[in-house]
């Protein structure tokens, strides 16, 4: 009799359904409880330091050419020892969609992708982050990366003493 | 019998509270519903809005209040607008046959804790759950749009096969009691609830109801996958909150029926009447919900097999054999 299959199949869901009442659901709430995210997801941008605690960034807009949706502004700015830095720095995440483009362009390796990801806001305004929400103490994924130890422009260290620099060729010497 | 000022309030009494009761618990339901619905597929369900979600339907009425109520420009305006009201008002009427606890004596008069003792009380209901097809029917139809008109054409057909097994599992529970009035029938099971004499008119009667209230698997007047939302898809804000609540309503009271039908209704052992009958009816809508989290939606013509040649017969033979058993006894 197929009714009697029928019937019996009908139960058997009726008792799988029901067993699953009493396990623990897998709902993770958000705001809450937190999944820790894989160390290469993109969840927000950072602005790091280098190792000696001074900002990385030297207000190259190699980010926000690279950005494709134009979420990066910026006005770069001279210290008194000749270093670059950004006079104020700005990323609009309500326009941000995340793609890591910025953290590739970098040359200096001051902007790079965060796991961590950020509450969602009441107003758009908050979503636009400045330089001082953005930059981090520590100095993100290569801890001891200094773009002045290996470019020198003569602002930290003599010119052509960095790592892995040649001193600066002499052009009279190369005459003939 | 003259009526007394004192039996009028009584009556306006009976009647405001047990509005209160249906429109809180069928509110309830919704959220135990999303809950439960929730545990059976592993999630959380709703549980924001105050403790464990429990104001969350306060929050859904204010949205539905407060959303635009729209009216489409082809739609037939009077029909469109009367018809969630044609959907609620006849499950809501249910209630005024259902005996929720035993007669009470207060200061020297008997109490039923029923608003009518109707001596045809299951004519009745049967009555209004053919009445609740209009709202359907005339909703769908009124709204001028295809889908619509496709969901309450099937509503249409699907509510009248399964009424046929509804009213004819019942037959055999009359029967029994020798009574159409509900407060009899619950009197007949004082000794046994029929469930043990009708094991097939019990089934029969809980998958018509399931029908009836056009749950899945027999929702296919609403089916969302084919019909967007069927009969009331052109229906917005508190219109479409009628339709909701008014599903609702009926679920709880065909719960109670199907309790009043089949398990003694407030009859029971230890706890008071009235606790026996919320744990029947609570028990039915769990049995609802838990059928809604399990099964997938019927295909038409197995709905229509299922109806007209499968129950139907059945709840025939199942009326015969009642009948030799209660000539021969």
């Amino acid at each position: 009799m197929p009714i009697l299959n029928d019937i019996k199949e009908i139960l058997t869901g009726l008792s799988i359904t029901f067993r699953h009442i009493f396990r623990k659901p897998v709902t993770v709430q958000f705001p809450e409880e937190r999944r820790a995210m894989p160390e290469r997801f993109r969840g927000s941008i950072v602005l790091t330091r280098d190792p000696d605690g001074a900002e990385r960034c030297v207000a190259c807009y190699l980010c926000s050419g690279a950005c494709p949706v134009d979420c990066i502004s910026m006005a770069a700015a001279e210290g008194e020892n000749g270093r670059r830095y950004a006079a104020w720095f700005r990323i609009n995440f309500s326009r941000c969609i995340l793609c890591g483009m910025c953290a590739e362009a970098c040359p200096t390796l001051a902007i790079q992708m965060s796991p961590e990801m950020f509450h969602c806001k009441r107003q758009v305004i908050d979503m636009v982050y400045e330089k001082e929400d953005l930059l981090i103490d520590g100095t993100g994924k290569d801890p001891n990366y200094n773009f002045y130890r290996h470019a020198g422009t003569g602002v930290v260290q003599p010119r052509g003493s960095g790592a892995g620099e040649q001193a600066p060729a002499d052009p009279r010497s190369l005459l003939p | 019998m003259t009526w007394t000022a004192t039996d009028i309030a009584l009556m306006l009494g009976k009647i405001v509270l047990l509005y209160a009761i249906i429109l809180t618990g069928a509110a309830y339901l919704v959220l135990a519903e999303r809950r439960i619905l929730g545990f059976l597929q592993d999630r959380i369900g709703p549980n924001r809005v105050g403790p464990f979600g429990l104001l969350q339907p306060l929050a859904d009425v204010i949205k539905m209040l407060t959303k635009e109520d729209m009216i489409p420009k082809a739609a037939d305006r009077l029909l469109f607008s009367m018809a969630p009201a044609m959907a609620a008002i006849p499950a809501i009427l249910t209630f005024a046959i259902i005996p929720v606890g035993a007669p009470l004596q207060l200061f020297g008069r008997q109490v039923n804790l029923q608003v009518a003792d109707l001596n045809v009380g299951v004519l009745f209901f049967m009555a209004l759950s053919s009445v609740a097809v209009y709202g359907i029917a005339l909703g769908g139809w009124a709204s001028n749009s295809k889908y619509a008109l496709l969901g309450s054409i099937r509503g249409l057909s699907q509510l009248i096969s399964y009424e046929l097994s509804m009213g004819l599992s019942l037959v055999p529970v009359v029967m029994l009691a020798k009574s159409l009035s509900l407060a009899d029938i619950v009197n007949a099971q004082a000794d046994m609830p029929f469930i043990v004499y009708q094991p097939v008119a019990f089934v029969i009667f809980l998958v018509s109801i399931l029908a009836e209230c056009r749950r899945i698997p027999f929702d296919l007047p609403e089916a969302e996958g084919e019909l967007v939302a069927g009969f009331h898809t052109e229906y917005s804000g508190m219109r479409f909150g009628l339709f909701f609540v008014g599903e609702y309503i009926n679920i709880i009271s065909l719960s109670s029926l199907a309790s009043l039908f089949f398990l003694g209704g407030w009859r029971g052992p230890l706890l008071p009447p009235i606790v026996w009958f919320f744990i029947k009816v609570g028990l039915f809508s769990f049995l609802f919900i838990w059928v809604r989290g399990t099964l997938p939606r019927l295909r038409y013509d197995q709905l229509m097999h299922l109806g007209w040649k499968f129950l139907t017969p059945l709840a025939l033979l199942n009326i015969l054999v009642t009948g030799w058993w209660l000539a021969l006894r």
